[in-house]
């Protein structure tokens, strides 16, 4: 009896996972027909569920609409030297349609925050774990205390200091308090516990000085931590709307959801042009999740059970 | 002290010397982009503050904390935060516990391919799934309004985003799609884990599912639960491309969200010393939520 009872309850249960995760997919359905849709379908009162003609005029208009150089190579510090503050160009690439730069700022944003943070919290989180320091104690608290606190409020005063840092409406500005935000050094130092304080012991008896402990002894043992940091910091560094529409202004500067969003206040009823900038945003970076979908899955449940 | 004394001075210098060292590096980036930051957040909530680069911060005390007392927009967009948060954390739980104990036990490649599919709204970014959205909700083109009617729930174009009575409703559904992935995969990756001899045991002993999964994996799944409470909590809280991508706070600042009207004070009225004030009582709410959340969960374990 029992048994039977399940059996129909788990025939139920699929049969309504089935229905939800049809009914997950379907943005992204519908962003993706969207953008290959005719202006006459999109604007249809009937929803028109398959494209009856496949058109690649949203995506025309989205890469015709603005411009930009591929990118522009800026010599280091330049801007504290110059008069308007501005870093002076030494190189740029040719011009492109801005989509293309803006996917290119968002990559590079990401995969920098990315790299500085795994790079300082792999360092600081194993200084806490295994170091013995007056400080120690007071540093890791303040860790803690910051960690709980709401990361956008800080955002305004962040305005302030970025301006008279030179950085403001720089992609660097968006990095930094990326990097700066301590998720990270917590995380690693939960790893870092674990390795052996013997091991570190008989490196030092043994004359390796100590960052070379830390890169031959300590960094192997802390690397499944240092993996799920990193894709933690990189989809929530490319995913920080917030922050990278206060911190970035001008057209070369933006992030690829940044520029779909400004284009949306901008061509609000053009829906089709805007599902082919949403698409250009999006697959890119669902390629990537589903080629890597175990190692997001297993630095998201890492990352919750060690924090 | 046995160790410290075991310890010699030069040991102890090469210690310290070498953890500040670490340590630097990451102190930087902290201490410049989150700790002095957040000072001023604190400091400038004293002072009537636009940025301006002529004019004077002027210092008035817990001026702005009493403003925001009696400002009937901030109360609004307090309330509708804690209706998010109070609708959509029991709702992304449950929901979430339900789909991972439906989908945990599957074959793995199925079990992955719908961790997958429920995630995705994460992965495609809160700037394109909030566009597709505010298409699905328009009044004319949406397929919102041609489903309602077409099963006869309304006989008119409702203006979903544009009206006070269904916007915030709209938005918590979206968001809603946003934040039950991390959940999903925390819960299937919990409930893989829970002890199976005990489940077994359990089964000899001829307890009902109900039971094996109230009186055995619930509690093993405990901590995995508390922190999707903490996280789902300050993720609502600080809801907010949402806001200002579908709503813009309207209409008539039906949809302020704390996080929204601060930016809204900020960076539309310029009031910078008021907005800030607005971030402290965040920090503090949710401070204390944090706190409360712990609390129960360890006196519960």
């Amino acid at each position: 009896m029992r048994s039977q009872k399940s059996m129909a309850y788990r025939v139920i249960a699929m049969i309504l996972v089935v229905i939800l995760a049809l009914l997950f997919l379907f943005p992204l359905y519908w962003i993706v027909t969207g953008s290959f849709k005719t202006g006459k379908e999109i604007n249809s009162t009937t929803p028109v569920w398959w494209p009856s003609e496949w058109t690649l005029t949203n995506y025309e208009t989205l890469m015709s609409k603005q411009t930009a150089n591929l990118f522009d190579l800026s010599i280091p510090f330049s801007q504290y030297f110059t008069k308007d503050g501005e870093a002076i160009v030494f190189l740029s690439g040719p011009e492109v349609p801005a989509a293309i730069r803006w996917l290119l700022n968002t990559v590079w944003m990401a995969v920098a925050a990315m790299l500085l943070t795994c790079a300082t919290a792999a360092m600081a989180g194993y200084a806490l774990a295994k170091k013995r320091f007056v400080g120690r104690g007071l540093i890791f608290t303040l860790i803690v205390c910051a960690m709980a606190l709401p990361k956008q409020v800080i955002l305004i005063p962040l305005i302030r200091e970025m301006s008279s840092l030179k950085l403001y409406n720089t992609i660097s500005a968006v990095i930094y308090p990326i990097v700066g935000w301590p998720f990270g050094v917590f995380l690693i130092k939960q790893f870092a516990e674990g390795i052996p304080g013997e091991i570190l012991e008989s490196a030092r008896i043994d004359g390796a000085g100590e960052f070379r402990t830390f890169t031959k002894i300590a960094f192997p043992m802390i690397k499944p931590g240092v993996g799920a940091l990193a894709i933690f910091t990189f989809i929530s560094a490319w995913n920080d709307y917030f922050m990278q529409l206060i911190m970035l202004t001008s057209t070369r500067n933006l992030t690829i959801s940044l520029g779909i969003a400004k284009m949306q206040a901008e061509n609000s009823t053009n829906f089709g042009l805007i599902m082919a900038g949403a698409a250009f945003a999006a697959v890119p970076i669902i390629i990537v999740f589903v080629i890597f979908q175990k190692y997001f899955t297993r630095g998201i449940t890492m990352g919750a059970v060690k924090g | 002290m046995p160790k410290r004394s075991r310890m010699s001075r030069a040991l102890v210098r090469r210690e310290t010397t070498a953890g500040y060292l670490f340590l630097l590096p990451s102190l930087f980036f902290f201490i410049t982009f989150v700790l002095v930051p957040m000072f001023i957040c604190i400091y400038t909530s004293f002072f009537d503050s636009n940025m301006g680069k002529d004019t004077q911060d002027v210092f008035i005390g817990f001026n702005n904390y009493k403003e925001l007392l009696g400002d009937e927009i901030f109360l609004g967009a307090l309330k509708n935060t804690l209706i998010i948060v109070v609708v959509s954390v029991p709702t992304v739980c449950i929901f979430s516990l339900w789909v991972a104990s439906a989908i945990y036990d599957m074959k793995p490649a199925l079990t992955s391919i719908y961790r997958v599919i429920f995630y995705l709204p994460v992965v495609t970014g809160s700037v394109a799934v909030t566009v597709v959205w505010k298409w699905m909700f328009n009044n004319y083109y949406g397929i919102f309004n041609y489903l309602s009617q077409g099963v006869g729930l309304t006989n008119q174009n409702i203006n979903w985003l544009g009206d006070a009575r269904y916007a915030l409703w709209c938005i918590i559904l979206i968001l809603f799609t946003t934040s039950v992935g991390q959940p999903i995969v925390l819960y299937v990756s919990a409930l893989g884990n829970v002890d199976q001899t005990l489940v077994e045991a359990a089964e000899v002993d001829g307890a009902t599912n109900t039971q094996v999964f109230w009186k055995i994996k619930w509690p093993q799944i405990m901590p995995t639960t508390l922190y999707i409470l903490v996280i789902t909590t300050i993720n609502s809280f600080q809801c907010f491309a949402l806001i200002q991508l579908l709503t813009s706070g309207g209409p008539n600042h039906s949809t302020d969200t704390i996080m929204y009207y601060i930016y809204y004070t900020a960076f539309k009225l310029y009031r910078y010393g008021y907005g800030n004030a607005m971030g402290v009582v965040l920090m503090i709410l949710i401070a204390i939520l944090s706190a409360v959340q712990f609390r129960l969960g360890k006196s519960k374990s």
